[in-house]
C-alpha cells in the first residue's frame, strides 16, 4: 500500500503548489478562477519542457491532484495520442486523457442539481 | 514614527501575518488532499487496477467527494479555511462545477445549470485543451524533423 515516503512526497510537493497559489492570491490580484486557468496552463508547458514528468514520478498524487496535474494529463495523452495517429493526435489526447475527469464532474454537477438546493450564503 | 507610519506599519504586519496564516492552511489542507489521493491511488492499484487509471481514479474519487461536500454546504466552510489547498487540487475543479450548478437551478436547467455549470470549468477546459493541441503541433513537427 506505498511507502511512508510515497505520502510524505505527496504532501509536501502538492502542499508547496498550493501555497505558491495561496501567495499569487494574497499579494497579486489574481482571482482564484484565474489560478486555476494558470495551473493549468502551467501544467501543459512544465510537461512539455520534461520538468513535470519527473516530479510526477516520485511525487505521485502530489503533482497529479492539483490542477497542474490536469494540464500534465493533457499533455501526456497529447504526446501518446500524437505518437500513435500523427497530428490527428494533436486535436484527440488532450480530451481522451482528460475525459473521466471532466465526465465525472459535469455528471455529479447535474446530478446534485437535482438534488440539493443553494445555502443561503453569510 | 508618527501616528500614520504607525498605522501603515502594523497593516503591513497584519497583511503578512495573515498571509503567513493563509499559507500555513493551504500548505497543511492542500497537502492532506494530496495523501488522501495518494492512498486512494494505491488502494486501486492494490485491487489490482493498472497505475495509470489508479492515477485517474484517484482524482476522479476526490471530485465525488469534494462535489457531495459542495452539494452539502460543507465544501465551502473547509474552503474559507484551507483557500488555495482545496482550490489547487481537482476538489476545487469539483467546486468550481457543482457548486454553480446547484445556486443557478432556478434559472431553469438549459440557460441556468446547463450554462453556468461551465463558467468556471469552461476556461479550465479551453486553455488546458488550447495550449494541449499547440503543444500536441510542436511536438508531432519535433518528431518529424
Amino acid at each position: 500500500m506505498g511507502t511512508f515516503l510515497d505520502y510524505l512526497w505527496a504532501f509536501l510537493v502538492g502542499g508547496a503548489l498550493c501555497v505558491i497559489a495561496q501567495i499569487l492570491i494574497d499579494k497579486t490580484k489574481i482571482t482564484p478562477a484565474r489560478i486555476l486557468v494558470l495551473y493549468v496552463c502551467s501544467g501543459v508547458v512544465l510537461t512539455a519542457l520534461g520538468i513535470y514528468g519527473p516530479i510526477a514520478k516520485f511525487a505521485g498524487c502530489g503533482a497529479t491532484v492539483p490542477l497542474t496535474g490536469f494540464g500534465y494529463a493533457i499533455a501526456q495523452g497529447v504526446e501518446k495520442a500524437v505518437d500513435e495517429f500523427g497530428l490527428f493526435g494533436a486535436l484527440t489526447g488532450g480530451l481522451t486523457a482528460t475525459s473521466g475527469g471532466i465526465t465525472t464532474a459535469i455528471v455529479l454537477g447535474y446530478i446534485c442539481s437535482l438534488i440539493f438546493s443553494s445555502k443561503p450564503k453569510d | 514614527m508618527n501616528k500614520e507610519d504607525y498605522k501603515i506599519y502594523v497593516e503591513g504586519r497584519a497583511t503578512k501575518s495573515k498571509c503567513a496564516k493563509n499559507c500555513i492552511f493551504a500548505f497543511l489542507i492542500g497537502g492532506t488532499i494530496c495523501v488522501v489521493g495518494q492512498f486512494l491511488k494505491n488502494l486501486y492499484i492494490y485491487l489490482g487496477v493498472i497505475e495509470q487509471n489508479a492515477s485517474t481514479l484517484a482524482s476522479i474519487s476526490l471530485i465525488v467527494i469534494a462535489g457531495l461536500l459542495t452539494g452539502l454546504g460543507i465544501f465551502d466552510n473547509i474552503a474559507k479555511i484551507a483557500g488555495a489547498g482545496t482550490l489547487v487540487p481537482i476538489t476545487g475543479f469539483a467546486n468550481a462545477v457543482v457548486s454553480p450548478a446547484i445556486d443557478t437551478k432556478s434559472e431553469g436547467y438549459i440557460f441556468g445549470v446547463g450554462a453556468k455549470i461551465f463558467t468556471i470549468a469552461g476556461p479550465v477546459i479551453l486553455y488546458g485543451i488550447f495550449s494541449g493541441v499547440i503543444y500536441g503541433v510542436i511536438y508531432y513537427f519535433m518528431g518529424v524533423l
